[in-house]
């Protein structure tokens, strides 16, 4: 069998930022396993621009971002097999890969970071009636096809749902000579970040139908139109609100999945709500030496925020292979409650703590003039009004070490929505 | 004239209204903070986008070669610059940062390749 040290799996920007972390952190034998046949992930695709603006304080596009860390992973000689899917793990670490030059290979690592990212939710997942066409596409697809294989999906598109995948595509499609007629959305509010409704969208004069969603789409073996209704509080379609749009093509941007099948195969803990790994302060789940980050932890809206935190999982997987370990300290869980969906990371361990911890969450609902509270058992310990919170914008508070340290009875740190 | 967008500085999303005279901000309302303000201000005078595509690739690893704008520009020129880059093919190699197409559309701007492709 062969073996390395850390294995990391996929090369997107989570595992890329890993990888580089752990190489600077003194362990040489890191190895990236990406099935693509290029690093850098869904950045590849994503040719539009807005990336690393809190990490090199420029708006760069998604293949340059990409290739700010690619170009790293290069000059530290980092080990990467590409064209190469893991097909199984378990709990002793033990991975098996396969390829089309070596067959089937089984590789032992000592820490092992999951970085394997997120998928698109399908149509299956949800109940539209109609026929099977063609011309059905999950947003991410039809930008696959668009801007790395050079292939038009179609002529006149409706898109579902105003994720930010969907929006930035409705201006693609515009840009390459479509007519995109419509983005419905099921919520009365977008998911999708408020620069990509205006530059995407209201740039090009394309309607957001808020509380909208497609009820039936027309045609047998392509798509000929879908119906558009307007929803009720429940989300139920309106009787008589239907319009007919006629289209050949309807795009899909209604969520993103975190891939943990191979999570589940190691048997780790995993959070209903994110349906990811429960990680800890240093994102390690709960097989040790095991870590996760990026998109297969929690579904980010910016990449900054994926290199950072897979960065501290790449340091504390060179610390798990080469020391120095400390013994595991106390551990204060972190609890998300009243409007805040879920934390990470879950716990905290007050003193392995390097001057601050972030815990990022989502928000329930769209609040305006809420405060975001932390509690530290029953008292309330930090608050910060903020004029809007909504669930498509990612949230965080920063706990300092100093702060954990006084308190050496902590057992539970609660984050809330509260109207004070 | 009074043009009224959406503030995009925060997910708040505020309404603002600009007046315009000859040119000049005559008045501001709807924003929420000086950020706001600065940006609605901006987007009434001077509109500006980077502006990213795709051209073809010749001989190239993959057939398609993401670009941009080196710099943002004029909004209303968004359209010459797409029709500018039709029916553009580039030879691989190319490298991240290559010029490929020089002063698009007459906005003295570059768009270079934001990816660099091997030959085939």
């Amino acid at each position: 069998m062969e073996t390395c040290e850390i294995a990391v799996i996929g090369g997107g920007p989570a595992g890329l930022a890993a990888a580089a972390a752990a190489k600077k952190h003194g362990v040489d034998g890191v190895l990236i396993i990406d099935r693509d046949n290029r690093l850098g992930g869904i950045l590849n695709q994503c040719i539009h621009n807005g990336f690393g603006l809190h990490t090199f304080n420029e708006e760069l596009t998604g293949p340059e971002y990409a290739a700010r860390f690619v170009d790293e992973v290069d000059r530290l000689g980092i080990r990467c097999m590409l064209n190469t899917m893991v097909l199984d793990i378990n709990e002793r670490k033990e991975i098996t890969v396969m390829n089309s030059s070596d067959g089937l290979t089984e590789i032992k690592a000592e820490s092992v970071i999951l970085a394997m990212g997120c998928r698109e939710r399908p149509r299956g997942a949800l109940s539209i009636p109609g026929y099977r066409p063609a011309g059905i596409y999950s947003a991410g697809t039809a930008q696959r096809l668009i801007n790395i294989e050079g292939y038009m999906p179609g002529k006149e598109i409706v898109i579902l749902g105003s994720g930010d995948i969907g929006l930035i595509m409705a201006r693609r499609l515009t840009l390459e000579g479509a007519v995109v007629k419509a983005v419905a959305e099921i919520m009365p509010y977008s998911s999708g970040l408020k620069r990509n409704i205006v530059q995407c969208l209201d740039d090009f004069g394309i309607p957001l139908k808020l509380s909208h969603t497609v009820v039936d789409i027309k045609g047998r073996t392509r798509v000929e139109g879908v119906s558009i209704a307007q929803v009720d509080g429940n989300r139920a379609p309106i009787e008589g609100t239907e319009e007919y749009y006629a289209c050949d093509t309807l795009l899909l941007s209604v969520g993103l999945i975190p891939e943990n099948e191979l999570s589940q195969k190691i048997n780790l803990a995993m959070d209903p709500v994110t349906n990811s790994p429960i990680v800890n302060d240093i994102f390690e789940t709960s097989a040790p030496g095991v870590f996760a980050c990026g998109n297969a932890l929690h579904v980010h809206d910016l990449v900054d925020y994926v290199s950072e935190e897979a960065a501290i999982a790449g340091k504390n997987a060179a610390r798990h292979v080469r020391g120095p370990r400390t013994a595991p300290g106390r551990q204060i869980s972190v609890k998300a409650a009243d409007g805040v969906t879920y934390t990470v990371p879950r716990t905290i361990d007050p003193q392995r703590a390097e001057g601050t911890v972030k815990i990022r969450f989502r928000v329930r609902d769209v609040y305006r003039g809420h405060c975001l509270n932390v509690y530290f058992d029953g008292d309330k310990v930090q608050s910060s009004k903020k004029m809007i919170l909504t669930p498509g914008e990612m949230e965080e508070v920063t706990l300092k070490k100093s702060d954990l340290a006084k308190r050496d009875d902590l057992k539970e740190i609660t984050v809330k929505v509260e109207k004070e | 004239m009074i043009t009224t967008l959406t503030c995009i500085v925060c997910p708040m999303g505020c309404s603002v209204s600009v007046a315009l005279e000859n040119g000049i901000v005559t008045e501001v309302a709807g924003y929420s903070c000086a950020r706001g303000k600065k940006y609605a201000e901006k987007e009434v005078v001077d509109p500006r986008r980077i502006v990213t595509s795709i051209v073809r690739v010749v001989d190239g690893e993959i057939p398609i070669l993401s670009v941009k704008t080196k710099e943002s520009i004029k909004k209303d020129k968004i359209f010459d610059c797409i029709a500018s880059l039709k029916g553009i093919a580039v030879s691989a190699p190319v490298k991240i940062g290559d010029v490929i197409v020089k002063n698009v559309a007459g906005t003295d701007v570059d768009v270079i390749a934001t990816k660099s492709i091997d030959a085939a």
